[in-house]
């Protein structure tokens, strides 16, 4: 598998959050505005692609039998310093991201990458493939939370864009609404992906 | 039907019987007489006298509603279809059907554009997504409803002042939403202090509340035809209005410090939206139980959470959100009741 593939899988084939579905629970607990969805999605972003790196480093001297401990520990380690980071730059954003940034702890996708490649892999696969699933979940966010602020709030990134009379659907504010988004974001995907694969395979039969 | 029978339908014309056979949902199956657009549109023709009362009580903006979420009911299934390149069933009259009965479940005054979202609700999240007709989970009026209800709630509870040739001086709440916060005093007094007045009032619909649901008198009469024509079993809808009739005859009282046995049991049967969710909802075909017994425990677990709801919870109404919380129950209800395989011994105390 080339390089490329290897980063490029996560933002669509692959996407961590559409595809391999993992992780849901940020998608209706944060995306209720553009700046925590975006900045969750950054954060998952640094904490799988470190995570990636620093796994696939050590994965030679870990001991097999205690590899998820050894792996949770990395990822809380990284998470805290995201944390102090958030808590001394942007403490506002860090109130609103609440529990959910202490909870990227426990992220699948986070731990399921470290399993399934950083620790089977070398320092450069593993760093790829932490960036493309870090990009592709960032998409994730940025798309629900997009939709949510925009019809849930009527504003995007803080700015109201329908004018004053606009009723906004308290559903998508609430977790509900983002199920629902959430469901037909995937399944317009999924239908996606296999249009693409049929159209590759006809190709293949062609050629 | 039998299978002779059958043998010589598909001879016939397969081809029908093929398209009939995509439409039908789980076993027992529709007797060949009665097809889905027959029993449908036998549905609306119930439906449209306690719809037609709604639209001359309450003015044009009720046609407007009732128009509005039938088109785009209709509309939204035309296009998921024809994108889903599946077949267009647009004719057998149930999008109609959730059209109607999602404007008739609504506020006879609410925009124009919710209603048409309260039948995307319904008919694309609810009812196409998960397969359309005969596979969707929840009664799709129902999810149209408790979304707009959970999205724009103001909207969904502002009662409008009815035009006033009618009947005079009616308030700007229903009869529940009174009674949640005024107490039974306050709703004797919305109808002149006077008993009669108020059951009568409530018994032909001259009272605020959702568009179709304020009759009493035509929905009963409605769900009477279905009844006689096979449609619908008699047992569900008398069990679900009796459970509240019962539950609040007992408790009724009790919040106003009454005292046991001391609420009103009419007042609560024909109030809020309890007869047209007891003769049309709880009566889906697909959404409810299967076997009679089934039906009778559905029944009975609606009522009580509507009961629950209006003397307990923060809201004043709780028949869409029982019946939606039972129909969650269903399959649940289907495995519990299952009815011995024919020809099977029952064994004693083997499990």
């Amino acid at each position: 598998m080339s390089l490329w593939k290897v980063f490029s899988r996560g933002i669509i084939e692959e996407n961590p959050y559409f595809v391999l579905a993992l992780s849901l629970c940020p998608g209706l607990a944060v995306t209720t505005s553009v700046v925590n969805g975006l900045t969750m999605g950054l954060t998952v972003w640094f904490v799988i692609t470190s995570n990636n790196v620093v796994v696939s480093i050590i994965r030679k001297t870990i001991n097999k039998k205690v590899r998820v401990p050894v792996y949770i520990t990395c990822i809380a380690t990284i998470v805290t310093c995201v944390q102090l980071f958030l808590q001394a730059y942007a403490p506002d954003l860090y109130k609103a991201l609440g529990v959910y940034l202490d909870l990227v702890v426990v992220f699948a996708i986070i731990l399921a990458r470290a399993e399934s490649i950083a620790s089977k892999n070398g320092i450069v696969v593993s760093f790829l493939d932490g960036m493309g699933m870090g990009v592709g979940f960032t998409i994730a966010m940025i798309v629900i939370s997009v939709v949510r602020e925009l019809f849930g709030n009527g504003t995007l990134l803080g700015i109201p864009m329908f004018g004053p009379t606009y009723q906004p659907a308290l559903i998508l504010a609430l977790p509900p609404g983002a199920f629902m988004l959430i469901g037909f974001l995937m399944a317009g995907l999924k239908m996606w992906n296999e249009s693409r694969e049929k159209a590759k395979q006809l190709k293949g039969s062609e050629g | 039907m039998s299978p002779e029978a059958k043998g010589q339908t598909m001879g016939k014309d397969a081809k029908d019987m093929q398209d009939f056979k995509l439409t039908v949902s789980s076993s027992p199956h529709v007797r060949c007489t009665e097809t889905i657009p027959k029993i449908m549109w036998n549905v609306v023709a119930a439906l449209v006298p306690a719809a037609a009362f709604g639209v001359y009580y309450f003015g044009i903006s009720a046609l407007v509603n009732i128009i509005v979420a039938i088109v785009s009911a209709v509309v939204f299934e035309f296009l998921w279809e024809k994108m889903m390149h599946k077949k267009i069933t647009i004719t057998d009259g149930s999008a109609v059907i959730t059209g109607l009965l999602l404007a008739m479940t609504c506020p006879p005054t609410l925009p124009w554009w919710m209603s048409i979202i309260g039948s995307f609700l319904a008919i694309i999240v609810c009812k196409q997504s998960m397969g359309g007709l005969g596979y969707n989970l929840f009664n799709p009026a129902h999810v149209g409803r408790a979304g707009l209800m959970v999205s724009w709630p103001v909207a969904m509870t502002t009662w409008t002042q009815v035009n006033g040739t009618v009947v005079d001086g009616v308030a700007g709440a229903t009869p529940l939403n009174i009674l949640k916060h005024g107490g039974h005093d306050a709703v004797l007094q919305l109808f002149g202090n006077d008993p009669g007045t108020m059951y009568q009032s409530l018994f032909f619909g001259f009272r605020n509340g959702s568009l179709g649901e304020t009759s009493t008198v035509l929905l009963v009469l409605g769900g009477l035809y279905l009844i006689y024509k096979g449609y619908i079993n008699w047992q569900a809808p008398v069990v679900m209005i009796a459970t509240v009739g019962v539950l609040t005859w007992i408790f009724g009282g009790v919040s106003f410090g009454t005292g046991l046995f001391s609420g009103d049991p009419l007042f609560h049967m024909m109030a809020g939206g309890l007869i047209i969710g007891a003769f049309f909802m709880i009566t889906d075909m697909v959404t409810a139980p299967i076997t009679l017994k089934g039906q009778i425990i559905f029944a009975f677990g609606a009522g009580l959470i509507t009961v629950l709801i209006r003397l307990l919870g923060g809201y004043p109404e709780g028949v869409c959100y029982s019946i939606l919380l039972m129909n969650a129950l269903t399959p649940l209800i289907d495995r519990l009741v299952k009815p011995a395989v024919f020809g099977e011994v029952k064994t004693k105390g083997a499990k």
